[in-house]
């Protein structure tokens, strides 16, 4: 009999090209999504070396980080300039390199469009039992649909444009198992969250995870993909959820997947790929689902998470002193004070978007809260970026961009938007923002921003009284 | 990739825990498409505070850096590497770094050192006033003071980094191999080529 093994280790040992005696093996790369932020010194590489994208076929290239998110097209339907001129030059950059290289490209124009994290699934690009990269480390959210995906940086950027291949060595594993069901009104962001908090930010460094039990198998795909997208915020480069009926059921039929006989035996193979029963993982954690609320984060790294009902921890009463120094540090930079109520926060910028929360689950949780409702005056801004053209054009035609735009929120295009500030949507310095992303980073909303990391339905919950809420006390007058 | 084999100098003693790459190279510097001249913009919002390390003229030009745990964590942004490159920093020191960050600074000839916190502590005693020396030889930090700390070094970048090995050229020579797993592929699993976007 051979060796029970796990989902990881399966696609791992069906990617092995070549294994080296010093512990290093070269990977297969069966995807490559290509953004503009992450690509142009891998191109130019390319370029000065007389090399060529060895499989432009695995290969997909689409704008997201750096794209400004009003509209697009004129009146005239003629393209709208980019203000900020390196960001033009950039975004020209990827779609010159992309025709040039022959790797399929999704223009800023094409409905297709939208973050990189959100268009590998909308399109069947991503699939399960399969190797995937990008140059953007939220590339684990593709591990929700049994992918291996992982982020990597521009060298190996190159290194897969040219090779098809990475160098790599193999990951110790880890399970997250979530017993039990989450308690109503909490999603698969506060769980995230939540494990984020259990775990640290750097207690799933060396690791893949792979996140088990009821909660996963009964949450949707979309669910997922926040649940793995946020495994890097522990440290992790890959989170990965076996494939069941329910990823079969979200990828059949979609534009790049498999169809006819060629689907039928992928589900064949697919079907094959979950962990054996006894094998084992190097570490272990397990969690009780009824112990989670909606969670929210209070400092500067997302493992600084507590329950919306809690208080802001004191410094003083972490045992690590780095730790206890760091804490001082972000409450010194949130403007915030220990013990003081996460209830009490006030919020001047809501944010709903990026790559863990802009599917189209997510916008309809938040319009749910919002609907009836309008933003409270002290919020002086709030917007909602779809991840894609298609999840907009699916949002605009079951009414929810009214419900948005009549609870004073602003409707944009897809992209990236004030999860990174890069493009010009950004929170003002010393200002908060209660936001769907998954990072809150000293400056990462824009200088001196101030970011708390919440839910869909948190997020609109917080527009709608202007403080951090738990949405539980809004939703239950509905 | 230029060989490296020795870094010697004074160290920056940094010593924050959890320095994510965005504290080390913020969003707007992402704008470029070139590799070069991202140290003026490296650990901007540190170096708007008065009186910041980075600025200290008793480590100008320093070509270490010593960190808490999991330093480069979050984005994978290999702007990060070539910020710390561009600043003049040749070799990092931290208890951990986080993967992605590791890779990058791989390879871009950064030494990216563990160390347990201990001799982070120590480091960071002896980099006030002191240099810091990094062999990749003995695979070992040492001070003048007879502190000799030693490291463990994957074997692969080890050789990459001593010979200033470059990975896509290595690889192009299993090119075969590649291609055999290609055909392979082709016919256990055909239905892992896309349909056509």
């Amino acid at each position: 009999m051979t060796k029970a093994r796990t989902l990881y280790e399966k696609i791992w040992d069906a990617h092995v090209v070549d294994q080296r005696d010093d512990g290093t093996s070269l990977i297969y790369i069966d995807r490559h999504l290509v953004h503009e932020v992450t690509s142009a010194q891998a191109f130019e590489g390319l370029r000065k070396a007389g090399r060529k994208v060895r499989r432009p076929d695995l290969t997909l290239a689409v704008p997201d980080h750096n794209l400004p998110t009003t509209p697009r097209l004129d009146a005239q339907g003629n393209k709208i300039p980019i203000a900020d001129p390196q960001s033009a030059a950039q975004l020209a950059a990827l779609e010159a390199n992309a025709p040039a290289f022959g790797v399929p490209y999704f223009d800023a124009t094409d409905i297709k469009q939208g973050i990189v994290h959100v268009i590998g699934p909308e399109q069947g690009f991503t699939l399960p039992g399969t190797t995937m990269v990008c140059g953007d480390s939220h590339t684990a959210a593709h591990g929700a649909l049994g992918a291996l995906a992982f982020g990597i940086g521009t060298s190996e950027v190159e290194h897969v444009l040219a090779t098809q291949t990475l160098l790599l060595k193999r990951s110790r594993t880890m399970e997250i198992r979530v017993n039990g069901k989450l308690s109503p009104g909490v999603s698969p962001k506060d769980l995230i969250l939540h494990i984020v908090g259990v775990i640290g930010a750097a207690g799933g460094t060396g690791h893949v995870i792979e996140y088990r039990g009821e909660v996963f198998e009964k949450m949707s795909i979309e669910g997922r993909l926040t649940v793995s997208n946020m495994s890097i915020e522990a440290g992790a480069r890959a989170g990965l959820i076996a494939p069941d009926e329910a990823t079969f059921a979200y990828l059949k039929g979609r534009p790049m997947a498999p169809s006819g006989a060629e689907w039928d035996a992928a589900v064949a193979y697919w079907k094959t790929l979950p962990t054996d029963k006894g094998a084992v993982f190097d570490k272990s954690v397990i969690i009780d689902a009824a112990d989670i609320a909606p969670s929210v984060t209070w400092g500067t790294s997302p493992e600084d998470v507590v329950p919306v009902t809690g208080v802001i921890p004191d410094p003083a009463s972490f045992a690590d002193p780095s730790k206890q120094d760091a804490a001082r540090k972000s409450l010194d930079y949130m403007g915030l004070e220990a013990g003081q109520k996460m209830s009490d926060v006030p919020v001047e910028n809501i944010f709903i978007g990026s790559c863990t929360n802009s599917r189209i689950e997510d916008l309809r949780a938040a319009a749910g809260v919002l609907k009836g409702r309008r933003k409270a005056d002290g919020v002086k801004w709030a917007i909602v970026v779809p991840g894609s053209g298609l999840v907009k054009a699916q949002a605009e035609s079951e009414g929810l961009d009214r419900i948005f735009l009549d609870a004073g929120f602003e409707w944009r295009e897809p992209g990236c938007s004030a999860c990174l500030g890069m493009n010009p949507d950004k929170v003002p310095s010393g200002e908060r923002c209660a936001s769907t992303s998954n990072r809150n980073f000293v400056g990462r909303q824009g200088p001196g921003a101030r970011t708390h990391l919440v839910s869909p339905a948190m997020a609109a919950a917080a527009a709608v009284t202007g403080k951090l809420t738990d949405v539980r006390e809004l939703t239950k007058q509905d | 990739m230029k060989a490296v084999r020795k870094v010697e100098g004074r160290a920056i003693p940094f010593g924050q825990k959890n320095v994510d790459t965005d504290v080390i190279i913020s969003a707007e510097w992402l704008k470029t498409i070139s590799r070069e001249g991202l140290g003026a913009g490296a650990f901007e919002s540190i170096r708007q505070k008065e009186g910041n390390i980075f600025d200290d003229p008793e480590f100008a030009g320093a070509p270490i850096l010593i960190a808490g745990d999991n330093f480069g964590c979050g984005s994978s942004r290999e702007h990060a590497a070539w910020a710390l490159d561009d600043m003049g920093i040749k070799a990092i020191i931290a208890p951990s770094f986080s993967d992605i960050f590791s890779g990058n600074a791989f390879k871009n000839g950064l030494l990216a050192i563990a160390l347990p916190q201990e001799a982070i502590d120590r480091l960071m005693e002896v980099a006030k006033t002191d240099p810091v020396s990094i062999d990749m030889e003995s695979m070992s930090v040492t001070t003048p003071f007879q502190d000799r700390f030693a490291f463990e070094m994957d074997p692969f970048r080890r050789n990459c980094l001593m010979e200033g090995l470059d990975e896509i050229d290595l690889t192009m020579t299993q090119s075969d191999a590649i291609e055999r797993h290609e055909q392979e592929t082709d016919s256990a699993r055909p239905w892992i080529r896309p349909q056509a976007a």
